[in-house]
């Protein structure tokens, strides 16, 4: 257990850097790019809780998908690698206000849950092959309802790029 | 558990280890003797007419989107795939029938030319 216990420690300061990054980056494509390595920490994290499905998942839509947009977002600016991010400090008290009410509310999920240790001899099965399983046969109905979900993602994707060639 | 991630760890080193001493061998090894013309941005032996950093073409952006929802599509094969075996010839039709939906999609963005770069 205590190779874990590192490997968790590991991840977690990969997601907490590349996070700080994130915020504090002066430049939009390295505030991008860190981000890589903050989703990266949080599949690393899924690992360790044994949802392997959701690393899988984590990796190919948030490193593989969602960045890919997000860069692509980025290098369609105007000007974006030249322009100085400022990041002063505004709207102090409200600002004060949530995180002490954020920090209270995940505080009290610190305190209040009955952490549970697993025991030693513990062998946890992976979950994709039973995700699948339930997929495609209790929940086959809501299955078949994301793919229409997706058609209609498409459809709408399609419309926006008929558009943008008209003008 | 942990112990199964083991090879995806090594290769994770492996990739970055040799990314890194490649270039800094480069870097150590190379020998360096700079001109100017070495030293111009490199463009596949073409003279550099103006800056790389200018806007990117919307129609990246497009390829991206399109991306996007054939990979959530990919996420939804990965568990089918897994446990294949065990589902028979229903969950072979369940997915064909997620696949021949989003495949109305895809002739729809086809005829549509959205797959089209102008």
């Amino acid at each position: 257990m205590e190779l874990t216990t590192i490997v968790f420690y590991v991840f977690a300061a990969i997601t907490l850097i590349a996070g700080a990054i994130v915020v504090f980056s002066r430049s939009i494509v390295y505030s991008a790019f860190a981000l890589l390595f903050a989703f990266f920490g949080v599949a690393g994290l899924y690992v360790l809780l044994m949802a392997d499905f959701l690393a899988v998942t984590q990796l190919m839509i948030y490193v593989g998908a969602i960045l890919v947009l997000l860069i692509f977002g980025v290098m369609l600016t105007t000007r974006v690698i030249d322009v100085q991010m400022r990041t002063g400090t505004i709207h102090v008290l409200p600002a004060l206000l949530i995180v002490a009410a954020l920090a209270g509310v995940l505080v009290h999920v610190l305190v209040s849950t009955d952490w549970k240790v697993l025991p030693e001899l513990f062998t946890p099965e992976e979950t994709a092959p039973q995700i699948g399983t339930a997929l495609l046969t209790t929940y086959v109905l809501p299955f078949e309802v994301a793919s229409v979900i997706l058609l209609v993602a498409l459809i709408g994707a399609a419309m926006i790029a008929r558009r943008e060639r008209k003008v | 558990m942990i112990e199964q991630y083991l090879p995806i760890f090594l290769t994770l080193t492996a990739a970055v280890l040799f990314g890194f001493v490649m270039v800094k061998l480069n870097e150590w090894l190379g020998p360096k003797r700079p001109d100017p013309e070495k030293l111009s941005t490199y463009e596949s032996g073409m003279e550099p007419v103006r800056t790389a950093r200018e806007r990117f073409s919307v129609k990246f952006y497009m390829v991206a989107v399109l991306f996007i929802i054939f990979d959530i599509e990919v996420v939804f094969m990965y568990p089918w795939a897994v446990s294949f075996h065990d589902l028979g010839p229903i969950g072979f039709f369940s997915m064909m029938t997620f696949i021949l939906i989003l495949l109305v999609g895809y002739f729809y963005v086809w005829r549509k030319g959205a797959l089209q770069w102008d």
